[in-house]
């Protein structure tokens, strides 16, 4: 347990301490719901902007943390021979693996804790202001559930990816992923925005499940769509086994 | 100079026909491997030989293609969980994380381990509290080997391994990092280090384990190497450019010049032949300046690696037996 929490404060010590993950994982997120919600450029057809938004962000700071950030990092580790040295401790894989996870979640409660609040300050209602206090607590659960099979699917891709390329390559990817996803993945560009056939990859890609998930919820105040809950959680299924069975250490 | 050759007779590591593969490489061939507790093994050999092969394979890195290995009378890869809190393992280079100073990152290591060492002692140790808090990837490559051996030692292991461990560093942390290994082997601990630097094997190692293309080709106490064969040749230092066969002749065995002014005789150290030889150099009015029986660790070591094969067997009493095959 000494072990297991040590390994969490210095996870979390030097993720907070990488000025490019602050930048990631929080300042992109809060930029694009400042810049989005008042600068009109994206038709989102909704009459809110923000109430798209704001699950907008929430989703791209999941895919952010995730991913991006647990995925270079990680990548780096094994490039300076982190992890190998590691192997040869007590410590073991299960709870580095287990440290790694609590840090990525303390890191998303921070991004929540900085997001929501924006979006309240900027006019966000969810549901449109309409909902039952019953209702609100079935949409926060189901939104909960999609943000940790997302954290899942995107933690395990962003492993897959530091598992097997060289650190300088994962990094590129990390991002060039974290591109293609932000703009193909629902965030700020509405699916139903995208052309037929682009947007018909988007919806079995894992970040235009997590938005619709979210917008779902946390916006429209509609249910979770089975469509979305299907392809996140064949997501998650698939991307730890992925990394598990394909991860060198060193 | 190690004092004295280690006293207790318990085997901490115990490997033997180890073979290493990658693909169609053999890195390691039927090697053998013993080491008692309180005893410091310096693998020596060129780059390539093998060494680190071995070494990750005793510490639970590498699946041998086959052989036996026992350290501390575990198998490193079926006995990992039980193996690490009990070693030490200092990687060639790297393998701490780069944004973390000597004191955080001993700290966190030390909550590895049941019975860590304290830091502030493990950091005066090797010198290193002046930049306790600096980053690793700002410290001088000898600050770095010197935080690497010391987050070998902060589980208060049993047995250490030292990758190369005197690489890149100045003279001074070459002297704190062989008194540290002094003090470990004093203190019972078993240290097995690698290295191509045949003055640091000779000064810190008990004894010295020549490898050579993944196999053992010469091993023993540094004195023993040296005098293997030191009944047959001697070994002396003159102006370059004496007339060996003139001399070969007048003494009756060969006389070689190794290199410029390093001379070999090819024939026992008797008293008869000193006074010739003395004589002889006289006569050309010619000083010597260095006169030894048998071989400097040097000499032997270039035989041993450089594939001749004469005469590099194992020292007498050595524990390691069949080194010539």
């Amino acid at each position: 347990m000494r072990a297991f929490s040590a390994q969490v404060r210095a996870e979390t010590f030097m993720t907070l301490r990488r000025g490019e993950t602050l930048l990631l994982t929080v300042g992109i997120p809060v930029a694009f719901l400042l810049f989005f919600t008042t600068v009109h450029v994206v038709p989102t057809g909704v009459r809110h902007p923000v109430t798209f938004f704001v699950p907008g962000v929430l989703a791209l700071a999941i895919m952010s943390t995730a991913m991006v950030s647990l995925g270079i990092a990680t990548g780096f580790e094994r490039g300076y021979g982190v992890l190998k040295r590691l192997g040869s401790t007590p410590l073991g894989r299960p709870r580095l693996l287990g440290a790694k996870i609590v840090t990525v979640v303390l890191v998303e409660l921070v991004q929540a804790a900085v997001l929501v609040p924006v979006g309240y300050g900027l006019g966000f209602h969810p549901g449109g202001g309409s909902r039952t206090p019953g209702s609100i607590a079935t949409a926060s659960l189901e939104a909960l559930a999609v943000a940790v099979l997302a954290t899942v699917a995107f933690g395990g891709l962003g492993l897959a990816l530091a598992g097997v390329l060289r650190a300088e390559l994962n990094l590129a990817v990390a991002n060039g992923l974290y591109l293609v996803l932000l703009l193909a993945g629902g965030m700020v560009v509405p699916v139903g925005k995208l052309p037929a056939g682009l947007g018909a990859l988007a919806r079995v890609l894992p970040a235009a499940a997590l938005s619709d998930g979210l917008h779902a919820a946390l916006g429209n105040g509609a249910s979770v769509p089975l469509e979305a809950w299907v392809v996140l959680a064949a997501w998650a299924a698939a991307t730890p086994l992925v990394a598990a069975l394909t991860f060198r250490w060193e | 100079m190690p004092a004295e050759a280690p006293t207790a007779d318990h085997a901490v590591i115990d490997c033997a026909e180890l073979v290493v593969r990658y693909g169609p490489l053999t890195a390691v061939d039927r090697l053998d491997l013993l080491l008692r507790a309180g005893e410091v093994v310096a693998l020596l050999g060129p780059n390539g030989a093998g060494k680190t092969s071995t070494v990750e394979s005793l510490e639970g890195y590498r699946r041998p293609a086959s052989g036996r290995i026992r350290v501390l009378g575990l198998d490193p890869l079926a006995d990992h969980r039980a193996l690490m809190p009990r070693i030490g393992v200092m990687l060639q280079r790297g393998g701490v994380y780069p944004v973390l100073g000597p004191r955080r990152v001993l700290r966190l290591f030390s909550a590895y381990y049941d019975r860590p060492r304290d830091v502030e002692e493990l950091l005066e140790l090797v010198s290193l509290d002046a930049v306790a808090m600096t980053p690793w990837r700002r410290l001088s490559g000898g600050e770095q080997q010197r935080l690497s051996l010391a987050l070998a030692l902060v589980g208060q292991p049993e047995v250490v391994f030292l990758d190369e461990p005197t690489a890149g560093v100045d003279p001074e942390g070459r002297r704190a990092i062989r008194k540290v290994v002094a003090d470990l082997a004093a203190a019972g601990v078993g240290v097995l280090l690698t290295t191509h630097e045949l003055d640091e094997a000779e000064r810190m190692a008990h004894r010295v384990v020549i490898v050579r293309s993944g196999r053992v080709v010469a091993s023993g106490t540094p004195t023993e190497l040296a005098t293997t064969g030191a009944g047959e040749s001697v070994s002396f230092v003159a102006p370059p450019g004496l007339d060996v066969d003139d001399l070969g002749a007048r003494i009756g065995a060969a006389v070689s010049e190794a290199e410029p002014g390093r001379y070999r005789v090819d024939a026992p150290a008797t008293p008869q032949l000193t006074a010739t030889l003395a004589s002889w150099l006289a006569e050309r009015d010619a000083t010597m300046t260095d006169l030894r029986s048998g071989r400097t660790l040097e000499e032997v070591y270039l035989d041993a690696v450089g594939g001749t094969g004469a005469g590099t067997g194992a020292g007498p009493g050595d524990g390691i037996a069949g080194t010539e095959r």
